[in-house]
């Protein structure tokens, strides 16, 4: 098994904002096309603010301290400020991931673009842009 | 806090009476086997007498015994030596897709240089179809090799009666037993190989140690040269503590085997009992009856195998999982997925695995742990609710 930080030991043992939204005014939903990990992330704006935000996984402990961490990152975030958020500056926040587990950083931030996607296609009928659903791994950083 | 270790399919802790065995060969009858003076007599005479406890344990010979760095060496031995000093039989090897690494990539090896091999079809369970090897067997077929148990799954094969199928034509047999020698009966004779892997480390000896049983008159050239150790088959001075040792956990093996399993059979199925009770949506992997007596193999809907294990870990049981997430490759276990389980079913795998100092508490504790820990990680996981809906 792979060496985690205390971070990502902490947010695996107590994740946070786990769960759904009712009526969510965004929801992404990604398969991770490395390992088959899985993302639900629930979003609800107000005034172009991130104001509750929810998640659920079905992967690795990365995967889930990823996601717990993403969450707190983006809360009372503006949008542009929360997609500002590469996997990147998630992995940094947990102290560093191994290089093996880096892809599940990029599920959380996949399943953050595909929520403001859902969300921007729902309010303004155009989708995020440059934003392709199923996410693109090598966009990432590593 | 309590550990409790359940992955005796990875290693097993070396019995004291091992470490006892070995100890005055590390600075006080230090001498290489290979010199004639009273140092190197003294060394011999040990390896030669823990050949012969190897050798009982299996019901073989002791001169068909030859000693490697363990069961990955052993595996590799099999196939290069076979392959290359059959050159002129022919060209083609017959095995199955659910071998250890140690087994299947030396054969990819192989085929990259040319050489055929068919993977036999398994079932559901694992098995392999003695009628299939007749079927696959060519003229050109120079060895099958057949694991005698699964490392993952814990399935038995039925390596007598392939050996009967084998045995009308000249092909050599190999079967890996690095799981069962030591965990249940292995007799050669009554198996029908030609060849048979063993590793020390799987059955309370020292790592860095292992065997190849070799019947008398079989073809096949050195893995190792450089040395006449071994009869000429294995060059290198001989890991001659480590042997010492092998050899102790072999005789101890032999005298306690019956003890094992009696000990084990039903603490296994305590523990398969018990998960399918309390947790829902669980499959057993492998063979209900024909496996091995310390293997408890379970796919876990709906929940990643890494977090569980990391959990159990973090209560103090060590287990195992064929996740693609605990994987350098990130791929799910090529087992799992030969015998049908889905990407995502394989991803849910676990194995615990129990030994001689496995006591019914300890399984107890597992009961109380495991059932835990999979409703939390379910409540977190998207898969649940769309399943259930």
């Amino acid at each position: 098994m792979v060496e985690y930080t205390e971070i990502v030991l902490d947010h695996f043992k107590n994740p946070r904002n786990v769960g759904e939204i009712e009526d969510p005014d965004g929801i992404g939903h990604i398969t991770s096309p490395v390992c088959g990990d899985i993302m639900d992330l629930y979003i609800r704006i107000k005034n172009n603010v991130i104001v509750e935000v929810k998640y659920k996984t079905y992967g690795c402990g990365a995967a889930i301290a990823s996601g717990s961490m993403l969450t707190e990152m983006i809360k009372d975030k503006t949008i542009d400020e929360a997609l500002r958020i590469t996997n990147k500056r998630v992995a940094d926040a947990l102290g560093g991931l191994p290089p093996v587990k880096m892809h599940c950083s990029a599920l959380a931030e996949d399943a953050l673009k595909s929520a403001v996607d859902d969300y921007l296609k729902k309010t303004t009928g155009k989708g995020l842009e440059g934003w392709k659903p199923g996410g693109q791994a090598e966009e990432h950083e590593y | 806090m309590k550990k409790i270790y359940l992955d005796h399919a990875a290693t097993t802790p070396t019995h004291p009476e091992v470490v006892e065995e070995m100890r005055p060969y590390f600075s006080e009858k230090f001498g290489n086997p290979s010199s004639i003076h009273f140092f190197g007599r003294e060394a011999k005479t040990a390896i030669e007498k823990a050949r012969e406890r190897v050798a009982e344990l299996i019901s073989a010979k002791s001169e068909e015994i030859v000693f490697t760095s363990g069961g990955t060496e052993s595996n590799n031995f099999t196939l290069h030596g076979i392959a290359y000093a059959n050159e002129k039989k022919g060209n083609h090897i017959i095995t199955t897709p659910i071998e250890h690494h140690a087994l299947l990539e030396p054969c990819k090896f192989l085929e990259s240089r040319g050489l055929k091999v068919t993977y036999l079809p398994v079932d559901k369970h694992g098995l392999v179809n003695p009628e299939d090897v007749r079927k696959a067997v060519t003229d050109k077929t120079i060895l099958v090799s057949v694991m005698h148990a699964n490392n993952e799954i814990g399935t038995i094969e039925p390596i007598s009666e392939i050996s009967r199928i084998v045995k009308e034509k000249e092909i050599y047999f190999h079967t890996d037993a690095v799981q069962t020698v030591g965990a249940i009966p292995v007799n050669i004779d009554e198996l029908g190989v030609d060849l048979l892997s063993i590793s020390s480390h799987k059955l309370y000896g020292p790592k860095g140690v292992g065997a190849l049983y070799v019947r008398k008159g079989t073809r096949m050239i050195p893995f190792l040269r450089g040395g006449e150790q071994e009869r000429n088959r294995r060059a290198s001075t001989e890991n001659v503590t480590g042997i010492i040792g092998f050899g102790k956990a072999c005789e101890l093996a032999r005298i306690e085997l019956q003890s094992r399993i009696e000990h084990l059979t039903p603490l296994r199925d305590k523990l398969i009992n018990g998960i399918m009770d309390k947790i829902p949506d669980v499959v057993l992997n492998g063979h209900p009856t024909q496996r091995l007596p310390k293997n408890v193999d379970i796919a876990v809907k709906y929940v990643e195998g890494e977090s569980m294990l990391l959990n159990l870990d973090m209560e103090g049981i060590a287990c195992s999982t064929g996740s693609a997430c605990s994987s350098g490759s990130l791929e799910p276990s090529h087992v799992l997925l030969a015998i049908g389980l889905s990407p995502e079913l394989a991803h849910g795998s676990l194995r615990f695995t129990l030994g001689r100092l496995t006591i019914e508490k300890d399984i107890e504790y597992v009961l109380e742990i495991l059932p835990r820990i999979v409703k939390k990680l379910r409540e977190l996981s998207p898969l649940s609710k769309k399943e259930k809906q």
